[in-house]
């Protein structure tokens, strides 16, 4: 049994470097090359580096540091010919450098710089053997290109990731619930409503009348310049939804282009109630409060009253 | 999946606990409909907190009952929808025009009282008001 299993990891072990059998072989000779010479190399690599005025953000130091990390995991994607470590590595750079202001082309650039000093490294070393020259070279280079696309793809990525991440932020921003008094919210909205905004503003908007318990939202639109079938339909599909969970909206600050778009194209706001501005409509919120309020009271207070 | 109903003062109070199958839902709006005459109600409370889906059968279902009942002598209400059920439903249209829908329970509950009220207070003869 254990026999077996033995031979048959032998015979697989065996199997399938039987092809790569030389440039596995090649690989391991390069790494040890460059393991042996990390010093010398990640000097002349931050000295080209400085040389070229790239990271130019960053000090010397930094930049030495930065060198060593990258050069270590270079070496190691080389060696295992897996990339993860190498990518988490790039992603992580990424989000430290992204802030400091460090641009695409300079990354891209390092990496390519190191490319080209360890290659020079090999021409040194192999200089006097140009057909294994040519074969180191074979191995080297596919995996070499595969690294500087690693990092600069992960670079790309992690500032795409920002960038979304600041959209998200700035929409986030401008669509304020705003709790003016007990069960009565504000949203006002500026600027321009496309689908994807109107969406996050009525989801932001249902999950404050649910977390306020409010009664009464006023919806303001005297910053919109322009409203369209669609946007307006997204409001009335708004105004449903905050009704189902119990919320009565109005509307305010129409402006008259707005008025008169919107009735020219036949788009029906009928069921929504709309007061012209918005202390009429925060003076309207209040008395439906006080109407939804009072019935029990009243009744309370008048009930003796009509029966004395 | 039977779902409970229960009394409490003048009100019948329908809590939804799971996903229910079309069957469930008739069984549901039956069962409601034959107690609000059994047991002279005022008020109908269906809670749906506990659904994270809403079809349009069930929107249907939901407003027939509050028609139904509303022919018997009740005032139905549906508490507790969930804001994404909320928007999913007016993305598909299903709006249940025509039928009170509050936040929660305790809203509920306020409200058929302020209804019931209400009501009584309207069938008296207005007497403060010819007063004054």
């Amino acid at each position: 049994m254990d026999t077996k299993k033995s031979m048959s990891v032998s015979t697989r072990a065996s199997e399938a470097p039987a092809l790569s059998e030389s440039s596995a072989g090649l690989l391991r000779e390069l790494v040890a090359h460059l393991r042996q010479n990390r010093t010398q190399l990640r000097e002349e690599w931050a000295r080209r580096i400085t040389r070229a005025e790239l990271l130019t953000a960053m000090t010397e130091e930094e930049i030495f540091a930065e060198a060593t990390a990258v050069y270590d995991n270079y070496v190691e994607a080389l060696e295992t010919g897996t990339f993860e470590a190498l990518q988490a590595y790039s992603r992580r750079l990424s989000e430290r450098i992204i802030p400091r202001g460090v641009e695409t082309d300079e990354v891209v650039g390092i990496v390519l710089l190191l490319r080209d000093v360890l290659a020079r490294s090999l021409f040194n070393k192999y200089q006097d053997n140009v057909e294994k020259l040519n074969r180191i070279l074979d191995s080297y280079e596919p995996a070499a290109n595969r690294i500087a696309n690693t990092v600069a793809v992960g670079f790309v990525e992690e500032r795409e990731r920002i960038i979304r991440q600041q959209q998200e932020a700035i929409r986030e921003l401008s669509t304020p619930v705003l709790q003016v008094r007990e069960r009565l919210l504000i949203l006002p909205i500026i600027g321009v409503i496309d689908p994807q905004r109107a969406r996050q503003l009525t989801e932001q908007l249902l999950r404050a009348i649910r977390a306020n318990r409010a009664k009464v939202v006023v919806i303001d639109v005297t910053g919109v310049a322009a409203m369209d079938s669609g946007v307006a339909n997204h409001l009335v599909q708004t105004v449903e939804a905050s009704r189902l969970l119990g919320a009565t909206v109005i509307v305010t600050g129409l402006s008259p282009e707005i008025a008169q778009t919107l009735v020219t194209i036949g788009v029906d706001l009928s069921e929504m109630a709309t007061v012209g501005d918005l202390q009429g409509g925060i003076e309207e919120a209040e008395r439906l409060l006080a109407d939804r309020a009072a019935p029990t009271t009243q009744v309370r207070e008048i009930a003796p009253e009509s029966t004395r | 999946m039977e779902v409970p109903i229960l009394r409490q003062g003048q009100f019948l109070i329908a809590s939804i606990q799971s996903a229910l199958t079309d069957a469930d839902l008739s069984h549901l709006r039956e069962a409601l409909i034959a107690q609000v005459g059994r047991s002279r109600c005022r008020g109908v409370i269906v809670d749906v907190t506990a659904l994270d889906v809403m079809d349009s059968f069930a929107v249907r279902t939901l407003r027939d009952i509050a028609h139904m009942a509303r022919l018997r002598g009740a005032e139905t209400v549906i508490v507790g929808i969930q804001p994404d059920v909320a928007f999913a439903m007016v993305q598909l249209g299903l709006t249940l025009k025509g039928v009170a829908t509050v936040l929660d329970l305790e809203e509920g509950l306020a409200f058929l009282n302020r209804r019931t009220e209400e009501r009584t207070f309207e069938a008296k003869p207005k007497k403060p008001s010819g007063r004054g």
